[in-house]
C-alpha cells in the first residue's frame, strides 16, 4: 500500500482535488457556523432583534423566521456538497486510484 | 372501556406503594393501556422476527459491529436520523415548544447544525480510515494503547449517562402511558436491548431503528397535518391562533428564560454542535455503509430525516399549545400545568387529536424509540469494550475474531445489566442534566481527538491521550461544580461554576492542552507518527485501503 500512497503524492491531481474538496468542506462550514453563530449571538445580545415582527400586519418574527432558515439552509448546504460530490469528486478521484493501481 | 383495568391499576399502585415505597400518587397512577400494550407487543414480536434472522446473519465480528458493511446510504440515514430522535427530543422538545415557544427552536437547531458539519467535515475521512469504531480512525497512526484507552472510556462515559438517562425517561414515561410499574418498564427496556444487540448485532439495531423512525416520523407527520388542519393549513395562522391562546402571549415568539446569559448561550451551541460529531453510536453507524460514498449518502438523508422531524415538532407543540391550553382534561385547573408533566404536550395532543387508539399508536412509538436509541448506545458501549479495550489494547490486536464477538456479546449483557441496575438506583433522581453532560463530554473528548487526528499532522499519542484526558476532567468536574448538579442534585446553596453549560471552558482546554502537549512531544515516536500522516491522509482522501463490505 506504502508504494501506493507515495505514486498518489507525487499526482498533481491529487492535491488538486484534495484542495477543491477542502476548499468546498471548509467553505460551506464556515457559511453554516456564521449562520448559527450569528443566530446564538443574537439570542445572547440581542433577544429584541429576533423578537421584532415582520410587519405590521403578521405575527411572524424575525426570530422565527431566522430559525426556520438555519434549518432549511443545513439541509440544503449538505444537499449541495453531496451533489459536488457524486457529480466531481467522485469521478476524479476514481481516475487517480485508477492511475496509481493499474500499473503497479 | 379502561373502568375496570383503571381499578385493578389502582390495587397494583397500593400494592407497589407497599412494597417499594414508590412515590407515585394514587391520582397520577394511568389505567393500563390496552392499545398501547397491544401495539407495542405487535413492535416487540415483529423486532424479535428480525433479531432472529439477523442472528442467523451475525457470525464474524465485521457483521456484529458493522453489519457487514452491508448498510445502504438510505437505510443507514434513516437509522441515524432514528438514533438521534429519542423520546427525549420528540417528547422533551415537543413540551419546550409547548411552554416557551421559540426556546424548542433554539434547541431543534442546535441539535441539526451538527449534522452539515459531520457531513463537510468528518463523514468521508472517518469512513476511509476506521473499522467498527471512531478510536480505529484515530489510531491509525497513533499508538493504539493509549488512544483507544481514552477514547473508549470517552465513549463508555457518553453512552452510560445517556443511557441512564434514557432508562429512566423510559421508566418513567412507560408508568405514565401503559401503567405499568417503573421497575418493570425499566427491566422490559433493558431485556429486549440486551436480546437485539447480542443475538442480532448492528443488523438487528439497524432494524429496529429503521422501523423505529418510520413509525415515529409517521405518528408525528400524522400529528402536525391534524394541527395544520385546524389552522386551514396555514403557517401563519397557527402561530397567530398559538399567541393567541398561550399565557405568555407574543413572548412565546422571542428568547425566553432558557437561555439566561451570553456564555450559557454560546456554550450550549457549541455542545450541541461538537457533541453531536462525537456520540459514538452516531460515528459507528458510518461503518455499516460499504463504502465514503455510501457515508456520504447517509449524511444528507440522515440530515433530511432530523430536519423534518424538528420542523414537525415545532408544530406539534404549537398545536398542543391550541389544543390544550385550558382544557381540564389535559391540564390541571388550579395551576394550568399539564398532566404528567410537560413531556406529555404531544402525547395528550395524540389523545385529543386521534382519540384512544392514536395515542395508543404514539405511546407505543414513545416505547419503541426509547427501546431503539438504548439498544444503539448499548452496542456501541459494547464495541467500546470488546474491540477497543479487549481486542486491541489488552490483547494487542491478537484476538482471533470469534473470541472477540464472544466476548462483545458478554459485554452487551453486562452493560444492558449494568443499564437496568443504574436505571432502578436512579429513579427518582433528576437525571435531566445526564443528556446534556454526554453531549458536554463527547464534545470535549471524542471530538476532539477524532477532529485533529484527521486535520492536524502535528497531533501525537502524548498530545491526544493527555489534552483528551484534561477534556474529560473538565467537562465533568464544571458539570459537577455547576447548578445543574452542585445545586439541583447536591442541593448546595450556590454554585461553585456559574454556567450550566461546560462545553465553552471543556472544549477550548482539550485544544489548547491537546496541541501543548503534541508540539512539546519531541521523542522518535512523535515524529514517527507525523511522517505517517501523508499516508493516512491520503487513505482518507482517497478510500484507497479502506475496509470494504463483506458479502456473504
Amino acid at each position: 500500500m506504502q508504494h501506493l500512497y507515495e505514486r498518489i503524492d507525487r499526482d498533481p491531481r491529487f492535491h488538486a482535488l484534495a484542495r477543491r474538496r477542502s476548499l468546498l468542506g471548509w467553505g460551506l462550514s464556515a457559511a453554516v457556523l456564521v449562520a448559527y453563530y450569528a443566530f446564538i449571538l443574537a439570542i445572547a445580545f440581542a433577544p429584541g432583534l429576533l423578537a421584532m415582527p415582520l410587519g405590521p400586519d403578521t405575527v411572524l418574527t424575525v426570530g422565527i423566521i431566522a430559525g426556520l432558515a438555519v434549518i432549511v439552509m443545513s439541509v440544503a448546504l449538505t444537499g449541495v456538497y453531496v451533489w459536488r460530490a457524486n457529480r466531481t469528486f467522485d469521478g476524479l478521484n476514481a481516475a487517480i486510484v485508477g492511475d496509481a493501481t493499474r500499473d503497479a | 372501556m379502561h373502568q375496570p383495568l383503571m381499578s385493578s391499576r389502582r390495587i397494583l399502585t397500593a400494592g407497589s406503594l407497599l412494597w417499594t415505597g414508590s412515590a407515585t400518587a394514587a391520582g397520577d397512577a394511568a389505567p393500563i393501556n390496552v392499545v398501547a400494550i397491544g401495539m407495542f407487543l405487535l413492535f416487540a414480536l415483529v423486532t424479535l422476527g428480525i433479531t432472529w434472522w439477523a442472528a442467523r446473519r451475525t457470525r464474524s465480528a465485521h457483521d456484529f459491529y458493522a453489519a457487514g458493511g452491508g448498510i445502504t446510504g438510505f437505510q443507514n440515514g434513516l437509522a441515524i436520523a432514528g438514533d438521534y430522535m429519542s423520546a427525549a427530543s420528540f417528547l422533551g422538545i415537543a413540551g419546550l415548544v409547548y411552554t416557551s415557544g421559540f426556546d424548542g427552536l433554539i434547541y431543534s437547531i442546535g441539535f441539526l447544525v451538527g449534522w452539515p458539519l459531520i457531513m463537510f467535515l468528518l463523514a468521508e475521512r472517518l469512513r476511509n480510515l476506521g473499522r467498527y469504531t471512531f478510536a480505529d480512525a484515530v489510531s491509525f497512526r497513533l499508538q493504539a494503547g493509549p488512544v483507544r484507552s481514552l477514547s473508549a472510556c470517552g465513549t463508555l462515559v457518553v453512552v452510560v449517562f445517556y443511557l441512564i438517562a434514557q432508562m429512566v425517561g423510559a421508566g418513567k414515561l412507560i408508568e405514565v402511558l401503559f401503567g405499568l410499574d417503573y421497575s418493570i418498564a425499566v427491566v422490559v427496556v433493558g431485556v429486549l436491548m440486551i436480546i437485539y444487540v447480542s443475538f442480532g448485532g448492528m443488523l438487528a439495531t439497524t432494524w429496529v431503528q429503521l422501523i423505529k423512525a418510520v413509525l415515529l416520523l409517521t405518528g408525528a407527520s400524522v400529528m402536525a397535518i391534524a394541527v395544520l388542519a385546524l389552522v386551514g393549513f396555514s403557517f401563519e395562522a397557527l402561530i397567530a391562533r398559538a399567541v393567541e391562546r398561550h399565557p405568555l402571549g407574543a413572548r412565546i415568539l422571542a428568547p425566553g428564560p432558557l437561555v439566561a446569559d451570553p456564555v450559557s448561550a454560546v456554550s450550549l451551541g457549541l455542545a450541541l454542535m461538537f457533541g453531536t460529531a462525537g456520540l459514538p453510536h452516531i460515528l459507528m453507524r458510518f461503518f455499516t455503509v460499504p463504502d465514503a460514498r455510501e457515508a456520504r449518502r447517509s449524511v444528507f438523508y440522515a440530515t433530511s430525516f432530523v430536519a423534518y422531524f424538528y420542523l414537525l415538532i415545532f408544530i406539534i407543540g404549537l398545536g398542543a399549545v391550541i389544543v390544550l391550553t385550558g382544557e381540564t382534561r389535559y391540564t390541571d385547573a388550579a395551576t394550568g400545568l399539564l398532566r404528567g408533566g410537560t413531556n406529555m404536550a404531544a402525547i395528550h395532543l395524540a389523545q385529543a387529536v386521534g382519540g384512544d387508539i392514536f395515542l395508543g399508536f404514539i405511546s407505543a412509538v414513545a416505547f419503541a424509540t426509547i427501546l431503539a436509541v438504548v439498544s444503539g448506545l448499548t452496542l456501541s458501549g459494547a464495541s467500546a469494550l470488546s474491540h477497543d479495550l479487549y481486542a486491541s489494547v489488552l490483547r494487542r490486536g491478537d484476538a482471533n475474531p470469534q473470541e472477540e464477538l464472544r466476548v462483545s456479546r458478554m459485554a452487551t449483557i453486562v452493560l444492558g445489566a449494568l443499564a437496568i441496575v443504574l436505571g432502578i438506583q436512579f429513579e427518582a433522581q433528576n437525571v435531566a442534566y445526564m443528556v446534556g453532560l454526554a453531549f458536554a463530554i463527547a464534545a470535549s473528548v471524542n471530538f476532539p481527538i477524532l477532529f485533529l487526528s484527521m486535520y492536524w499532522r502535528g497531533l501525537t499519542t502524548r498530545g491526544a491521550a493527555l489534552g483528551g484526558f484534561m477534556g474529560l476532567v473538565t467537562a465533568v468536574t464544571l458539570m459537577v461544580l455547576g447548578p445543574t448538579v452542585w445545586v439541583d442534585v447536591l442541593k448546595h446553596a450556590a454554585p461553585v461554576f456559574p454556567y450550566k453549560h461546560p462545553a465553552l471552558f471543556s472544549i477550548s482546554v482539550a485544544f489548547v492542552s491537546i496541541w501543548l502537549f503534541s508540539i512539546t512531544d519531541r521523542g522518535p515516536r512523535a515524529q514517527a507518527e507525523r511522517a505517517a500522516f501523508r499516508d493516512q491522509y491520503i487513505r482518507a482522501q482517497t478510500g484507497l485501503g479502506a475496509a470494504g463490505a463483506s458479502r456473504h
